[in-house]
Order: C-alpha cells, then structure tokens, then sequence
C-alpha cells in the first residue's frame, strides 16, 4: 500500500483554553471516502478547517500528499510554512462549505470561474466552458447567469460544489454540506456527490450528520468524540455493531430521531 | 452702511471672480477627495496588516492626524516641510493636507466596511487559493464598498466646506476671493453671501448626487469582468 494521502501526526490544537486535539492521530488513503460523525464539539469540523488552511495547529504534522502542510523544509530543519508553501498545499483540497460562502455579488457562473482564472490562469473561454461542464454535472445548467441570491439552498450547495471542483482539488472535504438545507433539499445535494464518485475517483472527507449517506458512501466511518476517535471502521460494522458504548449511545439518540 | 441694502450691479461684477475661485474650491475638493480615498484605503488595508508593528504604527498615525487640527497641518506642510527640501504650491499643499486629514478619517469607514463582510467569504477565498490581492480586490471590496457610500460622501462634503482654510496659506479659493472683493470695494455683503449660496448649492448637489450613487450601486456589490 502507498503512502497515506493525508497524515496526522500528534497533533495538537486548542481555542484558547479549550483544547480541541491533545494528540491526534489519524490517516488517510488515497481515493478513500471517509465519513466523521459525531456530536458537535468533538472538533470534527476543525479537523477539516485545519487541512484546508483555515485553521493553524499548536503542535505536531501534517502530511498531504507526501508533503508538510503547515511546515516546510528549510535549511535542513522544518519550519512554519510561509504564504507560498501554503498557497502550493491548498492546490491540493477543495472545499464545500456548510452555510454555501458563495460570492453573492458574482453570476453562478462567475462564482466557478474565479478561481481558475486567477490562480490557475485558465482562459476566460476554458474556464466558462469548465463552469459549463460543472453546472450540467450539478444539473444547473440553466442558472449559470442567475445569482446566488436567486436559488435555493439546495441550488447554492450544487453551485458550491461545482465551485471546488473548478479547481480539480485531489481531496474534497465536505463541511455538514447538508445541514443548513430544508430536509426536503438534501438529497439534490446528496445525489450530486453519489453521481460525483461514481465518475470519477476521489479522496473525500466529510462531515455529516445524514447517516444513511455516510453509511451509504463510505470506505469507512469514523466516531469522533472530545477530539478523537472513539471507533472507526467499515460503515456497515459501526452502523449495524458498534463496541463502544459511546459510539452505541450516539446512534441510538440518532436513529431514535429519524 | 444704513441698513441692508443689496447692489445687484456690484453682484453681477464680482460674480465671476467668484466662480472662477469656485473652481478652484472645487478642484482642490475632488483631488483631496481621490487622494482621501486612496489613503483611507491604504490606512485601512494596512491596519489590516500581519505584521504587529505595521498595525499598531499606522493606529498612531491615524490617530495622530485625526487628533490634530486640519489647519496645524496645512501650515505645518506649507511653512516647514520647505525646511527639509519639500516645498508645494498652495494648490497641491492643499490636496495634501486635506487628502492626508480625510484620509486618516475615511481609513476607519472603509475599515468597518470590510469588518463588515461575513467571515465566510473569506474562507471560500482561501479554500479557492485566492491571493490576498485577489480576495481584496474581486471578493471583499466590490461587496463592501456599497456600505461605505454614504459615510464617505458625508466625509467629502465635510472636506468641500473646510476649503476655506486653505486661504491661510494664500489659495485663491472662494473665501479669499470674497475677502479681497469686500476689501476693495467695501462691500463684503454680496460677495460673502454668493459665497455662501455656492457653499450651499455645492452641498445640496453632492448630496443628491451621493444618494444617487448609493441608490443605484447594486445591492450585493458588482464583480469586475
């Protein structure tokens, strides 16, 4: 087996006075689709905030894509990462966010063009004809000159993916991508990432609360409480036999909901 | 002088006197305007800084400029700055000044305009690899600057009506015109009252125009092409 696309290595990461990871641990394989679940707090989301940049770490490493994402080598020792080291690591990972952050001010097709056109340099005329591609993927192909304002939240979610995958990231983290939506709009959204991975191969990390979808999706499911796993392992052994009583409690509470 | 009576001959004499002045109120406002905004922006932008100590040096400095008169300053940059080998003409002492003096007032409106967008977009800027130039100049500023109209036109008006203290360093601008009309004629009513009218109008207009502006910008900002 290769290199783990992504590493944690002892890391450590507080807010403050609260401390969210002591000693994290954790891997991922390439085209692996892992799933995290678990109660809010357990610092599920700061795990994906952390890789894509938005959140630095107290103490320990990270590997992804066989190199450091928050130091760099330096004079034969590694060092805090600069601007520059970062901004090549974040080619890397894409993300889809919660609560959309779409950019209200520019068309839907604006939104995906952005970013391909200013980081990548990509032509106007490539990038318009990706977002095109992007848009009928996400079945939106109609709203490409709407603006975001004009859609509903699960058409600002579709255009929220379409958005990361502009940039061709080779990991795609997923943050509650779902949880702001009318449960109505949930599977438009749903349906377009089961479309999505059984096109193309990815790694994919993803924060969810919909446990048929994490179940449904995944390579394998992690349980994550007070920052760190409690229990992982194929979704059909954590959902149907969990060994945890903490992992068991968690699903009931949840399967007694829905 | 009995009473008020009002020569509407002398009025129409010095009335282009007066307007020729009045381009040059007028011009000194729109160039300190421009410079205003780009050092408001450039204040702003740097108390956004990384870097500590660029942060903190520039709250001084804003904090200094706004702390000081205007008209210490306009001397201070007319009569002493020649000292150290930097001499202007009243004109561009003029832009200087009052460019430097909104400025510093501006930094702090456009500062809370870009306080006031969300932290998400920030986030997907970053998710994106946007650069920082990028963000700023695609993604935060053409949201933010809608927010900032009305303050910042408040902020040019109020510079438009403190032109007048760059007669201290000799600018021909309205006032001074005014002044030297009543001092030799001995009639200071009708220029100093055209003065005023022009004040007035000037005001009412800008503000017009201001609201305007403020109307038709769009709501959720404009994206560059």
């Amino acid at each position: 087996m290769s290199a783990p696309i992504i590493e944690f290595k002892n890391v450590k990461k507080c807010f403050g006075d609260t401390v969210i990871f002591s000693d994290f641990n954790f891997k991922v394989e390439e085209n692996e689709i892992v799933s995290i679940i678990g109660p809010s707090g357990s610092g599920k989301s700061t795990l994906l905030r952390i890789l894509m940049t938005l959140e630095g770490i107290d103490g320990g490493y990270i590997n992804v894509a066989g190199e450091s994402l928050w130091h760099m080598p330096w004079q034969g020792q590694y060092v805090p990462a600069n601007s520059k080291h970062l901004h090549k690591m974040r080619n890397h990972l894409g993300m889809v966010f919660q609560h959309f952050n779409l950019f209200p001010h520019m068309t839907v097709k604006r939104n995906i063009t952005e970013a391909p056109m200013r980081v990548k340099g990509v032509s106007r005329q490539d990038a318009e004809e990706l977002a095109e591609k992007l848009l009928a993927l996400v079945g939106l192909a109609d709203k490409a000159d709407s603006y975001p304002n004009d859609l509903s939240g699960g058409q600002k979610q579709r255009v929220g993916i379409a958005r990361a995958l502009a940039m061709k990231p080779s990991i795609l983290l997923l943050d509650e991508i779902t949880s702001a939506l009318d449960p109505e709009l949930v599977d438009e959204v749903l349906d377009v990432i089961r479309n999505l991975v059984k096109e193309e191969s990815f790694t994919m990390l993803l924060v969810t609360h919909e446990m048929y979808f994490a179940r449904e999706i995944s390579d394998r499911v992690c349980f994550f409480d007070k920052g760190a796993i409690v229990e992982e392992g194929e979704p059909e052994i954590i959902f149907t036999a969990p060994k945890e009583e903490r992992t068991k409690a968690f699903l009931n509470a949840y399967i007694g909901q829905s | 002088m009995n009473g008020f009576d009002w020569d509407w001959a002398f009025t129409w004499d010095v009335l282009p006197m007066i307007l020729s002045a009045a381009k040059v109120t007028l011009l000194a406002t729109l160039l300190g305007s421009i410079f205003a905004i780009i050092m408001g922006l450039v204040f702003a932008l740097l108390r956004r800084s990384k870097s500590r100590l660029t942060r903190t040096s520039v709250y001084w400095i804003v904090e200094f400029i706004r702390s000081t008169p205007l008209l210490v300053q306009i001397f201070f940059l007319y009569y002493v700055m020649p000292e150290f080998g930097i001499s202007m003409s009243p004109l561009a002492t003029g832009v200087f000044a009052l460019g430097l003096h909104y400025g510093a007032y501006l930094s702090e409106v456009f500062r809370s305009g870009i306080d006031g967008i969300e932290k998400g977009q920030w986030e997907a800027s970053r998710a994106l690899n946007l650069s920082i130039i990028d963000t700023y100049r695609d993604i935060v500023l053409p949201q933010a600057i809608r927010p900032m109209i009305p303050a910042t036109g408040n902020y040019i008006i109020a510079m438009f009506k403190e032109t007048p203290q760059l007669s201290a360093i000799t600018l021909l601008e309205m006032l001074q015109m005014a002044k030297i009309i009543g001092s030799e004629n001995f009639r200071y009513l009708e220029p100093f009252t055209l003065v005023g009218l022009l004040y007035l109008v000037f005001s009412i207009v800008a503000a017009y125009g201001i609201y305007q502006i403020e109307k038709r910008f769009p709501k959720e900002g404009f994206s560059l092409k």
